[in-house]
């Protein structure tokens, strides 16, 4: 017995943990890490006399002091904040519209919207790209004929061609398939609020909106939180539909390109351009800072100052 | 980077070996890379067999991409070491600068190249010429394709001046039958190919204003380059409804439903249009600005098939690589894809009257290639890509001619000045 003593004391080394996280590590390293690391040092190098050379933050320099570059840059970013600017203002107000309605108890079929409504998430880009430019297709598109069965067909444009209007339209598109996701969100966090909470609210007399809007909103907030900040993460890193339905030229004069079709022509070239992985890497390397300053922001100034409440 | 690149090699070569595995082991399969994924069925069909019948050892898969995403994805792959044996060229930079990368072998002494004649290979030789490192194919000559019988109907002849063309095109329009252009602005390279550079050899003058513009004695900004701009700019009236936010496939429907009556054409459309349209079609070359001036065409050298230097089957790579420069090949192919017209020296009889209308306009008229392609478009801005989208802009309205053409202009000038390259 006295033996055995000293051994209970010694820590012992646990080495389950390292072999249980092993697999994801690797694998993570490999797929994620190890390539972002690369394309970051990618974008310091560059081509000089054949050879690729260090040349330091050259490419940056080129991305932001030559006009022509400067221009396709800033305009790509213009219009993927417009992207998102779209998504905060509809995507996420129309979710959680969805999923308060969706959690009032004297509604039928719920089942059933909830599931319609979420369909479109889980299609591929490629499907919803190719069907709305068919639906908003001037020539053989149901929407100028639905807009004339009620009259209206003088409010129809070729809305994709149009340097004004392409760009909302696309993001209204990309609105409609993923409206699904916050909607499911906030749903989950509506159901999660105690019974007690609404009763002790309707004893006090906030019912109906007032209920909503001081007592439920409040208590989602952090969903929302969340929510805003996977909204932002997939809109800066979009690529998908735009490619899809616009081509890589994300036309018509530019006014639909964004950060990530910029990136895509900018790597692998396009048409007689040829790539250019270095100044490929250094958009991507803006877009990762851009989306990490981003999640910073939220993180550090927003998060940690938001209220829980706990049940 | 390079044991990633080792490991997609790898994992590649496994995928062949495995695919490899159930033929017979002493054939060499050739993966042909290309973007002509119409084709797939005249390869599959005519020349896959054509081929194999004479080389039982040689089997050969065509492996096509989308054309916008070819260039793109073959450098991809050729970077991964993942690309086939046969690589189908692009014309000029794109392919030397994949020859001078070391991705395509050298070709200056196959011995089928002796078929072709030094413009034909210009297109896939180094500046100086010295060496040729892809076998030409085809070239796509630039037109108009139209409705015969809505022609027939509406009693119209095919017009000679830019003046008949807009007579005809107000005939057209008036009667209301049909849409008078089948063109679109939002794929942009229909304004471009079909539209400028179809238009514009006629007021440039073809190969004598292309070389100026290379010698850089003429400028986009010059009369001769920003008239044919505002001829297009007119097009837009003729075109249909919401043609901003036509695709090139629409164009293509358009017209082959029967309801345009003109379609602004490569030769290449015509296999296609035949199949679909359940109309006769007749061509005319672009119009002349004035009755009696010479005409010209973009007689465009488009596709030429090389060798993945990295390839290990590079002896049966050159076989076929022969076989393609033989006039057994013009011949199948030229008939097969009537529109394509064959680049080798010996002579093929053509036996589709459409694909026939077009190259006979090579007897009259005088040729000439893209004024984009040849040495202007290794730069940034693209001076082709500039090209697509100001002309599309000007097409849909979007720019004026002479804004449009000082942008393609400006762009040209930030990075080339004449006889960097000689």
């Amino acid at each position: 017995m006295a033996a055995a003593a000293p051994d209970e004391h010694k820590p012992a080394r646990r080495w389950h943990i390292a072999v249980f996280l092993a697999p994801a590590v690797l694998v993570y390293t490999a797929i994620m890490i190890i390539p972002l690391f690369s394309t970051l040092v990618q974008s310091l190098f560059g081509p000089e006399g054949g050879q690729r050379v260090f040349v330091g933050l050259r490419n940056f320099q080129t991305l932001f002091g030559d006009p022509r570059w400067a221009a396709s840059f800033w305009n790509a970013l213009w219009n993927n904040t417009w992207f998102f600017i779209i998504h905060m203002l509809v995507q996420n107000p129309v979710g959680v519209l969805l999923a308060a309605i969706l959690s009032n108890p004297s509604l039928r079929l719920r089942g059933f919207y909830r599931t319609a409504i979420f369909v479109p998430t889980i299609l591929s880009f490629v499907i919803v790209g190719f069907v709305w430019k068919l639906i908003l297709s001037p020539l053989w598109g149901v929407a100028p004929n639905m807009l004339d069965a009620i009259g209206l067909k003088h409010l129809f444009a070729p809305w994709l061609g149009q340097e004004g209007a392409a760009l909302t339209t696309l993001a209204l598109v990309s609105v409609w398939q993923f409206v699904g996701i916050p909607m499911m969100l906030i749903y989950a966090a509506l159901l999660s609020i105690p019974d007690e909470v609404i009763e002790a609210a309707e004893i006090d007399g906030v019912t109906g909106a007032k209920q909503f809007f001081k007592i439920q909103l409040p208590l989602i907030l952090p969903t929302i939180g969340i929510i805003s900040i996977l909204t932002f993460v997939g809109n800066f890193n979009a690529f998908d539909l735009i490619y899809v339905s616009q081509g890589a030229q994300a036309g018509p004069n530019g006014a639909t390109d964004i950060l990530g079709t910029l990136l895509y022509r900018t790597f692998f070239g396009f048409q007689l351009q040829q790539g250019d992985p270095n100044m490929g890497a250094a958009i991507a390397t803006m877009m990762f800072l851009i989306i990490l300053v981003g999640v910073s922001i939220y993180l550090f100034g927003i998060q940690s100052r938001m209220r829980r409440y706990q049940f | 980077m390079i044991s990633k690149s080792r490991l997609m090699s790898a994992s590649a070569g496994l995928v062949l070996a495995l695919a490899a595995t159930p033929l017979m082991a002493q054939q060499t399969t050739l993966v042909i890379e290309s973007w002509r994924n119409d084709d797939l069925t005249i390869w599959q069909q005519t020349l896959i067999p054509a081929f194999e019948a004479q080389h039982p050892d040689i089997k050969l898969q065509f492996q096509p991409t989308a054309p916008t995403e070819y260039n793109a994805a073959l450098n991809a792959k050729l970077e991964a070491g993942s690309a086939g044996d046969i690589i189908t060229c692009r014309p000029f930079d794109a392919s030397l600068a994949l020859f001078e990368d070391g991705a395509l072998a050298d070709l200056t002494d196959l011995e089928g190249m002796g078929n072709f004649s030094d413009v034909a290979k210009s297109a896939w030789s180094t500046d100086d010429g010295a060496q040729t490192f892809c076998v030409p194919m085809a070239s796509v000559i630039h037109g108009f394709i139209y409705n015969a019988d809505a022609f027939a109907e509406l009693g119209l002849e095919e017009p000679t001046t830019t003046d008949e063309f807009f007579a005809v095109l107000d005939a057209i329009k008036e009667d209301g039958t049909y849409i008078p252009l089948a063109i679109g602005a939002v794929d942009q390279w229909e304004a471009a190919s079909m539209g400028y550079h179809n238009i514009g050899p006629a007021y440039w003058h073809g190969e004598d204003g292309r070389l100026a513009l290379i010698a850089g004695d003429a400028k986009f900004t010059d009369e001769e380059w920003v008239e044919p701009l505002r001829v297009l700019a007119r097009w837009g009236e003729y075109a249909g409804d919401g043609y901003q936010a036509q695709t090139y496939p629409d164009s293509q429907n358009l017209f082959t439903l029967g309801r345009a009556a003109i379609f602004p054409a490569g030769s290449w459309e015509i296999s296609l249009f035949e199949e679909q349209a359940d109309f006769a079609l007749g061509a005319f070359p672009p119009p002349i600005p004035a009755a009696g001036d010479t005409c010209y065409i973009s007689d465009h050298t488009d596709i030429g098939i090389g060798l993945n230097a990295a390839s290990t089957n590079a002896e049966a790579g050159r076989t076929f690589l022969n076989w393609v420069a033989s006039s057994e090949f013009a011949e199948l192919y030229s008939n097969a894809l009537p529109g394509f017209f064959a680049l080798s020296n010996g002579a093929v009889t053509l036996e589709n009257p459409v694909a026939n209308e077009f190259v006979s306009w090579r007897e009259n008229c005088e040729s000439t290639i893209r004024p984009t392609y040849q040495i202007l478009s290794r730069g940034t801005p693209n001076l082709e890509n500039d090209n697509w989208l100001h002309a599309s802009n000007v097409l849909s309205g979007a720019e004026t001619p002479e804004q449009a053409a000082e942008a393609i202009q400006a762009g040209l000038d930030s990075w080339y000045t004449p006889g960097m390259y000689e």
